[in-house]
């Protein structure tokens, strides 16, 4: 038995992380980020610019609640404007992180094993900013609760067959999910911060969130099967909440909304969208941590390619929208697509084309997977172009729909800028503090990639 | 004194180590061991025989009942306690409550998942014998540890520290409880 997976794990596969490393060393580089006095200060200029824009969003939250949602560009027929926009976008975001934590463990990809933390962070943050927008695009944020079912005086509750409901729990869900699993995945994390630290506030602040986690066999092989639940349960939901997503546009009628093959685009954009982002937070970290030697090249290109699989599913989804349109015979679908190419929002969807089709083409080169300037330059484009996709979609089926009497432009304001940028504060500002308070790679996880962790030759004895 | 013992454990410097250890002392006999390692040991889990858990039980019962929870409250809500008419249409309308159900089949399979993974472990339990040790800090760096408790039929702390020195340990000590 011990001979034959001797025989099969023989020729070694290209390695995940960079040789020379050992249980002590790895554990020392990670938790050093998190234990050091010494603030860097690629930090402190990237916390400097998430805070800043942090202010921004709750003046420009403030000026929202003071003199209502008008302050926004939404006039009918476009009352959704940038708010849903946004939300599709940071909540298509988080999407990656999940997928990367709980798709890629099922797979058993263990090249995830030093992205999964990070990616898993950006997924709760970039959820926190996209529940930011239908909240306050209520107009009356404090109200929020009304949403849910629950006995009240009014006697009213919730439509279950509306799809801006089931959006309220498929997005509450992931976030109590992702939450749960992020923090499973940090026990045993906290609990090596709680024994290396010098500081004693450090050691019971990390000591009562580890919950006392010893590394017990016991516990492990408890832990274990609880990770792989957590991934079972976390990778139908995340395939869901897109969808769930999607459902909002696809139940209605409206033209260009009006279609089936909503979710599985939705979803692919998702994942596009939130690896772009893994990489625009993976080039940068990586440099300024000197962590070349864990989140290595081979992360990168794999990222790029999971980009560029989706890319293509995307681009295979706009000619199918252009086809179905077409084939329909509708003819208020075909002028949705129509004014899409020829209208006001025409210079949008070229762009889109550009950032999200054209782009990305350049990915099947390895030269420009393996070059990670280029690579952030990439995955920036990418970001561009999935925001674009979704204001297009979002703004010009609304704007021009069946009565032309009845059209009208939607125009952002500089709240509806102060607002959105503001929320790349919020999650820039939840990001660089999670990178100074915890882990930002999975120390256990990569323990288990080392060729040491393996444990030898059984019979002894 | 050899009482009040919570039992002897051995540090080992790489995983192979223990557990060839764990496996040694389970053929000597002894059954209540624990091992402590920076990660999770496929082989260990076999050696101690801890394959078995009640966690995937506890996670179905979570999912159903929150299954059936997401069903019921919106068959009763949209039925019973506030039907509103859409256009003529049915009131129980099951297809629109099935994204519901699933969200909250996931949620309360997955609350009962990491309760019942504390609930498991025993967790939290901030004090523990075993951090008695003074080098025990390093089982959640690079070392490994194996613990042979007191309440074993047969430990006896003096000759249970004889056969793990057998085991070439990088050091054996007893734990205070």
């Amino acid at each position: 038995m011990a001979d034959d997976q001797q025989v099969v794990e023989q020729p070694p596969a290209p390695r995940i992380i960079a040789p020379g490393y050992t249980f002590g060393t790895v554990t020392d580089q990670i938790a050093t980020v998190v234990l050091t006095k010494k603030t860097p200060l690629f930090w402190m200029a990237g916390f400097g610019v998430g805070f800043s824009l942090l202010l921004l969003f709750l003046w420009s939250v403030v000026v929202l609640m003071a003199k209502g949602v008008g302050v926004w560009g939404i006039r009918t027929p476009v009352m959704w404007g940038f708010a849903i926009t946004n939300f599709v976008w940071w909540i298509g975001i988080g999407h990656a992180g999940t997928l990367i934590s709980a798709i890629l463990l099922l797979l058993n990809q263990r090249w995830r094993n030093s992205i999964n933390r990070f990616a898993e962070a950006m997924t709760l943050f970039a959820v926190a900013c996209a529940g930011m927008f239908p909240l306050l695009h209520l107009g009356r944020p404090w109200l929020f609760y009304w949403l849910f079912p629950y006995p009240n005086t009014m006697n009213v509750q919730p439509n279950f067959r509306s799809p801006l409901v089931w959006d309220v729990f498929a997005v509450s869900t992931y976030a109590t999910v992702s939450l749960l699993f992020w923090y499973v995945g940090l026990m045993p994390d906290l609990a090596t911060l709680r024994d290396r630290t010098q500081s004693r506030l450090a050691r019971v602040v990390y000591g009562i969130m580890a919950m006392g986690w010893r590394g017990s066999a016991r516990h492990w092989s408890v832990y274990e099967t609880a990770t792989l639940l957590l991934a079972g349960l976390a990778t139908p939901l995340v395939l869901s909440v897109h969808t769930v997503v999607s459902f909002d546009f696809t139940i209605a009628i409206v033209p260009g909304w009006h279609s089936t093959f909503f979710p599985p685009y939705f979803v692919a954009g998702a994942i596009y969208s939130g690896f772009a982002m893994v990489l625009a937070l993976a080039i940068p970290l990586r440099k300024a941590y000197g962590l070349q030697g864990l989140i290595t090249d081979r992360h990168l290109d794999n990222s790029a390619k999971v980009m560029l699989a989706t890319g293509l599913i995307v681009a295979y989804a706009y000619i199918m929208e252009t086809f179905t349109a077409w084939y329909s015979g509708n003819v208020y679908e075909q002028a949705a697509i129509w004014h899409r190419m020829t209208g006001p929002y025409s210079f949008s969807y070229w762009l889109l084309l550009t950032c999200n089709i054209a782009a990305p083409q350049a990915l099947w080169f390895k030269r420009v997977r393996n070059n990670p300037a280029l690579l952030f330059c990439f995955s920036l484009v990418v970001l561009v172009g999935m925001w674009l996709e979704r204001y297009v979609i979002i703004v010009s089926s609304l704007a021009q729909d069946f009565l032309p009497s009845s059209w009208g432009l939607f125009r952002a304001t500089r709240w509806d800028w102060a607002t959105f940028v503001g929320t790349i504060g919020l999650f820039l500002f939840l990001f660089f503090v999670f990178i100074r308070l915890l882990p930002m790679i999975s120390i256990f996880e990569v323990r288990t990639l080392l060729p040491q962790a393996k444990v030898g030759e059984e019979a002894q004895g | 004194m050899i009482k009040s013992l919570y039992g002897v454990m051995a540090e080992f410097d790489n995983p192979t180590a223990l557990v060839n250890a764990a496996r040694a002392a389970r053929e000597k006999g002894y059954r209540k061991l624990d091992a402590y390692s920076p990660f999770p040991i496929e082989e260990l889990t076999d050696v101690l025989d801890l394959h078995k858990n009640r966690l995937p039980l506890i996670v179905l019962a979570g999912g159903i009942a929150g299954g059936l929870t997401g069903y019921l409250m919106q068959y009763y809500i949209s039925v019973w306690d506030f039907p509103i008419n859409v256009g003529g249409r049915p009131l129980h309308s099951w297809p629109s409550y099935i994204v519901i159900t699933f969200e909250l089949t996931i949620l309360l399979a997955a609350i009962s998942a990491v309760m019942g993974l504390l609930a498991l472990c025993g967790l939290p339990m901030l004090y523990h014998p075993a951090f008695n040790v003074p080098r025990f800090a390093l089982a959640s760096r690079n070392r490994f540890f194996l613990c042979i408790e007191a309440r074993d039929p047969l430990f006896e702390a003096r000759a249970t520290s004889e056969f793990l020195q057998t085991l070439e340990p990088k050091e054996v000590s007893e734990i205070a409880p």
